[in-house]
């Protein structure tokens, strides 16, 4: 039981947590934007690049420099929006899809450029777990993220509700043109989309990369799972993809569990597998999700 | 009296033909104006054209003196123009309350409460459902809540394409005479309406349009009376 918590649920839900900061993003581009960010993997590449940039150049703890991470993210973002995104927006949204596929390669390439193709990691070394009653160890990261997911999900619920700017996201989500015809900024509605959404992936991305280690691909190989929890929470739903991302890394860690006999009931290996056979079970049998978000 | 809102030779479409050509038509303030004609004959296009959501080719519109053509829908609801499309003009997943909210985003009044409070005066009904997603609302609450919604910016025209499209003769009546309340409030209204005998009824002023071009103009009950008129667009029989 106790072996359980420790090495199958407490990772679940940094897994899923990192899953969910990161299908906010796509949902929220989706609902607004239209269209699905495939870039949005990379994003979170380079929020954790930023913050290993500042690892290195400031002695602090890598979650205190999270802000380095999350500007370089907006700046990526906000830029590649006016250069490709923006022109593109009054024609038939595959065109953008597209093209976010071409930016998610140019912020791979400039990884690699800039960084290296290396692993790198932000703290040197193994990292103690906290022991609680003697029983139940856990990392402090993993606390962290759990932590810093319960504060985003409260901190989303009330901007969405309570904000101005966040029920204009909603009335723009919901009814493109009838938002237009009250007068709403929609430019400054689809700029906070990105700030917000970058945010939140730089966040996930450099969690991901305290959690193993930061490498050019490292947003790109969370990038279908994120998909996928995104589809379950209802596409254009923030707070659906929260839970969905909650739900597929919780799906994920715990198909290796040795839930019958001895060995992990779904080898580890295949655990991508398990968000893949989840979206398109959804795609097929419940494409609205499970808050009735927007057909794909 | 001057007209609050003037339109002089405008010809407007989509970018292909023009849909509507040469329309001349004057608003009186704290007037019902209703436009009816057959299907096709640019009534939308026109209404539209207001709110700056085509394309205008020639023509001039003035709204309270002031030249307003060529001004983006964004920059008209802040001057007082406010506008409910005929169909999806809800927020459906948001609540009837942030509906309301929404709309006056573009143009913050000094005193929010006291314009919800007007406005659910005006929509007695829409007090009861205030937190309820205006999805779950039926045809006709749903109407009131986009008129609601466009009345949150204190407007001093309101454009209501179709207002009784798709609702039961019981709330054509009710939705008819909430546009009368809000003429009483000082609203000027332009609308386009598919039920022209009962919206001509109501309406100080009635334009037919045919064929993109201005056809006939009247009082309401200059046009119920005329015997063309009848005839061809009100199905005949009497007023």
């Amino acid at each position: 039981m106790i072996e359980f918590v420790n090495f199958y649920l407490i990772p679940a839900f940094t897994l899923g947590a990192i899953y969910a900061l990161g299908a906010v993003g796509i949902s929220m581009i989706f609902g607004i934007l239209r269209f699905a960010h495939f870039a949005h993997g990379d994003v979170m590449t380079l929020g954790a690049y930023g913050t290993l940039t500042a690892v290195w150049l400031i002695p602090l703890p890598p979650l205190l420099l999270l802000p380095f991470g999350i500007a370089l993210a907006i700046v990526a973002t906000l830029a590649v929006d006016r250069m490709f995104y923006r022109p593109l927006r009054k024609l038939a949204t595959i065109y953008t899809v597209i093209s976010s596929f071409g930016v998610a390669l140019i912020f791979r390439s400039l990884a690699q450029l800039f960084w290296g193709a290396q692993n790198e990691v932000y703290v040197p070394g193994v990292q103690r777990p906290l022991v609680f009653f003697d029983t139940i160890r856990v990392s402090a990261l993993h606390i962290e993220a759990i932590l810093i997911i319960i504060v985003i999900a409260l901190t989303l619920h009330v901007f969405l509700t309570r904000s101005r700017l966040g029920r204009s996201m909603r009335a723009v989500s919901d009814e493109p043109e009838l938002a237009a015809v009250s007068g709403l900024d929609t430019d400054r509605v689809i700029r906070w989309t990105w700030i917000i959404g970058a945010s939140l992936a730089a966040i996930a991305g450099t969690l991901a990369g305290l959690d193993t280690d930061v490498h050019p691909n490292l947003g790109w190989n969370l990038l279908l799972p994120m998909f996928a929890a995104s589809i379950l929470g209802g596409i254009g739903k923030p707070m659906g993809a929260l839970a969905g991302g909650m739900v597929i890394g919780l799906a994920e860690e715990l198909s290796a569990y040795p839930w019958l006999g001895d060995g992990p009931l779904i080898s580890p290996s295949y655990k991508t597998a398990v968000a893949f056979f989840i979206m398109v079970a959804l795609l097929i049998f419940k494409p609205q999700g499970l808050f009735k978000g927007r057909l794909l | 009296m001057s007209a609050l809102l003037s339109i002089r030779g405008l010809t407007a479409g989509y970018g292909g033909l023009p849909v509507i050509d040469g329309i001349d038509l004057d608003v009186a303030p704290r007037t019902v104006s209703v436009i009816i004609g057959p299907n096709g004959a640019g009534k939308s296009t026109l209404l539209k054209s207001v709110f700056a959501l085509t394309r205008i080719e020639a023509g001039k519109i003035a709204f309270d003196d002031r030249d307003i053509t060529g001004l983006a829908t964004a920059e008209l609801v802040p001057i007082g123009i406010a506008a409910v499309p005929q169909s999806r003009n809800v927020f459906t997943t948001l609540t009837v309350a942030e509906n309301l909210d929404v709309g006056t985003y573009a143009a913050p009044p000094r005193d929010r409460r006291a314009v919800e409070e007007r406005v659910l005066t005006l929509f007695p009904d829409l007090r009861a459902k205030l937190g309820q997603p205006a999805g779950t609302l039926s045809g006709g609450q749903r109407q009131m809540v986009a008129m609601g919604r466009a009345l949150m910016s204190e407007p001093k025209l309101l454009l209501l394409d179709e207002p009784t499209a798709g609702l039961s003769p019981a709330y054509l009546e009710r939705i008819f005479d909430l546009i009368l309340g809000i003429r009483a409030v000082g609203v000027t209204i332009l609308m386009v309406e598919q039920n022209a005998r009962q919206a001509l009824r109501i309406a100080d002023r009635g334009h037919v349009l045919v064929n993109g071009r201005n056809f006939q103009s009247g009082t309401g009950m200059e046009l119920l009376g005329d015997e063309n008129v009848r005839r061809s667009f009100l199905g005949g029989g009497t007023a």
